[in-house]
């Protein structure tokens, strides 16, 4: 028997290269010594799925172009329009030539490379990160990189997926490989069951809250525990998502029958005999009892309730229940500082009652919460009623067919008729990049993951919440405890 | 990639954890299909802040950066060093780095040093005091040190990072290099188990 395994720790024995030459040559780089060549080690990863966008491929196409290099797996490479599209208006010129010029190279890239693209026309165009799982793409133990770093999505299938930068992109464009070091693995394990109108965006707030912006640096995040396992795999991708608002490389979950039941019949899933193995394979993939983490780490779900940020990253969150924190509170003088800078960026007064603060926009939509799931569950808490005066609240969803999904299910009208603007599917708001910003100033309820300083828009303030509380703080116009809103019976 | 040796200079200290990629270059410049022209939107809503250290013109020229620690967190977009390499900045001290920003300061030739909380203590407070005073770093030695002498570090680094940065070598070239392996997987690899995107 060899050595029990992680779930993480099989997926990437599985993928990297094994290569006699590598190896001698890696020695003779270090001078023949075999002791200099001991401890970190970049392994040779072959790459299953490279995802490619607009923003972080140009350079990286253009790179291969002038070293006369090619693509050498356009069938493991997809690529699609999502970060700098407009969300309205898509049947008119594009105003601005700039994106106008990315969007054109993309396709221009695919083109010439002859790489599979989702065009802005395509019922399949989305985010990225939605596109993938939704179509099939997306299955248990594969390597999956793309140039972005909420790449960590597609771990919700068991599958190690990260994000990379655009010389990177080029690096898998041209090999179809990407040399890394092995991360260490880390357990976060959720017990105990949630309360009603919980989520798993609160879930995935409370552990970065728990384990800090930074405390996932240099690991993959393997998230465990009767909660995980509980949540639908829409949940478990926000959980996924937002691995990188923890620092870590990457974040998934091991494949069960949740994951089957969600991939059966989707376009690019296999079927029949194909199928059976398949289901097989992925049934072995799970961490062996015995193996052993780097870092280990427990949450009790029963604790959690909605999170709301107050601050300018995504761990400076508190409950609904609670107030904006006092800067003294924090235990070193860096913190303090931070905390200080933040609460005057975000102009909040510390004490401030979560429930006081009132809000501009709300923004539902992004590659956290923009599927069809997390519509659905804003939809029952806006049904019937108008968002607040004064307030601009905008659906995004996170894909063309999420989108004609919730057309056939009548939620377009729920969102009309409570005074949201029903968009096209894209980033939007998320990162700002398009026309779809905050103004100086203005505060939003975001169910995207970043709270970064302007990251919505230059001197924007955006508080991160679950797509149940974001809607109820559009009907209110400032947050409210959606448990105390709704009636959940599930 | 040209080789990197060694780096000296004037060091800006940058004293805040965390700092974000979206601070280093906002998402509205990251149209453009180039790779420089990044550096006058560098740290942009910062700068326009007049008490901003990078706008204190003592630091002009300066090719170092300190900063707490995550540096570079967020997002992928490697406008970010793209951006830090228009400033003239060619090495950064932290605490700690985020992992992909680190990964893409490695492939621009951008040093990331990390140091302990003491040691990146006694350098911000320095390069505020002495603005003036250089700080020199040496790759094959793996060490910071005050231009002076009086003060020396070493730094860790993985070592076929070193050795590829020391040669300035391209990575594409060196993985090319392996053709041979990653062909002999691919023909092992049960290609019917992975999912094809030409439909
Ligand atoms: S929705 Fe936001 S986080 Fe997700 S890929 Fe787009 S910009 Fe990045």
């Amino acid at each position: 028997m060899s050595e029990p395994r992680t779930l993480a720790g099989k997926v990437w024995d599985q993928h990297a290269v094994p290569s006699p030459l590598q190896e001698e040559a890696r020695i003779a780089a270090l001078g023949g010594e075999r002791g200099a060549a001991q401890g970190e080690r970049p392994d040779l990863l072959y790459i299953d799925l490279h995802l490619v966008h607009e923003v972080t491929s140009a350079q990286a196409f253009e790179g291969l172009r002038m070293a006369g290099r090619s693509v050498r797996r356009p069938d493991l490479t997809l690529a699609t329009v999502d970060h700098n599209v407009p969300t309205i208006g898509r049947d008119q010129p594009n105003p601005d030539p700039v994106s106008a010029t990315q969007i054109a190279t993309l396709q221009q890239n695919a083109k010439e490379f002859g790489v599979p693209l989702f065009d802005i026309f395509d019922i399949r165009q989305g985010i990225v990160h939605i596109i993938g799982p939704e179509q099939g793409y997306t299955q248990p133990g594969m390597t999956i990189v793309c140039g972005d770093s909420h790449t960590s999505t597609h771990g919700a299938f068991g599958s190690l997926a990260f994000g990379i930068g655009t010389s990177e992109v080029e690096h898998v464009l041209a090999t179809q490989t990407l040399r890394q070091v092995r991360p260490k693995m880390m357990s976060v394990e959720v017990t105990g069951e949630l309360g009603p109108g919980v989520t798993a965006k609160d879930v995935i707030l409370a552990i970065i809250h728990e384990i800090g912006v930074h405390g996932g640096i240099g690991h993959i995040i393997e998230y465990r525990g009767p909660v995980i396992q509980a949540l639908s795999m829409e949940g478990r991708m926000t959980v996924c998502n937002m691995s990188i608002e923890a620092g870590a490389r990457a974040g998934l979950i091991a494949p069960d029958e949740t994951t089957f039941a969600y991939m059966e019949d989707r376009p690019q899933v296999p079927a029949g005999e194909r199928w059976e193995r398949a289901l097989d394979r992925w049934s072995r993939l799970a961490t062996d009892d015995g193996a052993a983490f780097d870092t280990e780490v427990t949450v009790d779900g029963s604790q959690i309730v909605p999170y709301v940020t107050w601050g300018t990253n995504p761990s400076q969150s508190v409950r609904v229940t609670d107030r904006v924190p006092d800067p003294q509170g924090m235990p070193t003088e860096t913190e303090r500082e931070a905390t200080r800078r933040a609460l005057e960026y975000m102009d909040l007064a510390a004490g401030t009652p979560i429930r006081e603060i009132r809000i501009d926009r709300v923004f539902l939509g992004s590659c956290t919460n923009g599927r069809i799931e997390d519509l659905r569950s804003a939809a029952r808490v806006v049904s019937g009623k108008h968002v607040a005066e004064g307030v601009r609240a905008m659906v995004v969803p996170g894909s063309g067919l999420v989108k004609q999904q919730a057309e056939r299910e009548g939620l377009d009208a729920v969102f009309t008729r409570a005074g949201f603007e029903w968009r096209d599917a894209g980033c939007s708001m998320c990162l700002g990049m398009n026309p779809d910003i905050l103004l100086p100033g203005e505060r939003s309820a975001s169910t995207s993951n970043r709270n970064f300083e302007g990251r919505q828009g230059p001197g924007g303030r955006t508080h991160l919440v679950s797509p149940e509380m974001a809607a109820a703080a559009a009907v209110a116009g400032h947050f409210v405890d959606v448990r105390e809103v709704m009636s959940w019976s599930r | 990639m040209e080789p990197v040796r060694t780096v000296r200079g004037k060091a800006i200290p940058l004293d805040r954890p965390n700092v974000d990629t979206d601070q280093i270059i906002p998402a509205k410049h990251l149209k453009r299909i180039e790779r420089s022209g990044y550096g006058p939107f560098a740290f942009e809503a910062w700068r326009a802040q007049p008490d901003f250290v990078l706008n204190n013109p003592v630091y002009d020229g300066a090719r170092i950066l300190i900063s707490r620690q995550n540096f570079g967190s967020g997002s992928s977009r490697e406008h970010a060093v793209w951006a830090i390499q228009g400033l003239g900045i060619d090495a950064l001290i932290a605490t700690s780095f985020a992992d992909i920003f680190k990964g893409n300061c490695f492939q621009g030739g951008v040093l990331t040093i990390e140091l302990a909380d003491e040691d990146i203590d006694y350098l911000m407070a320095r390069a505020e005091e002495l603005p003036e005073s250089e700080l020199v770093i040496d790759l094959e030695s793996q060490s910071v040190s005050t231009a002076d002498g009086s003060w020396s570090r070493r730094f860790e680094i993985d070592p076929f990072r070193k050795y590829r940065l020391l040669r300035g070598l391209d990575d594409i070239g060196m993985t090319l290099a392996y053709e041979r392996d990653v062909t002999a997987f691919e023909e092992e690899r049960d290609d019917e188990a992975y999912p094809r995107t030409h439909t």
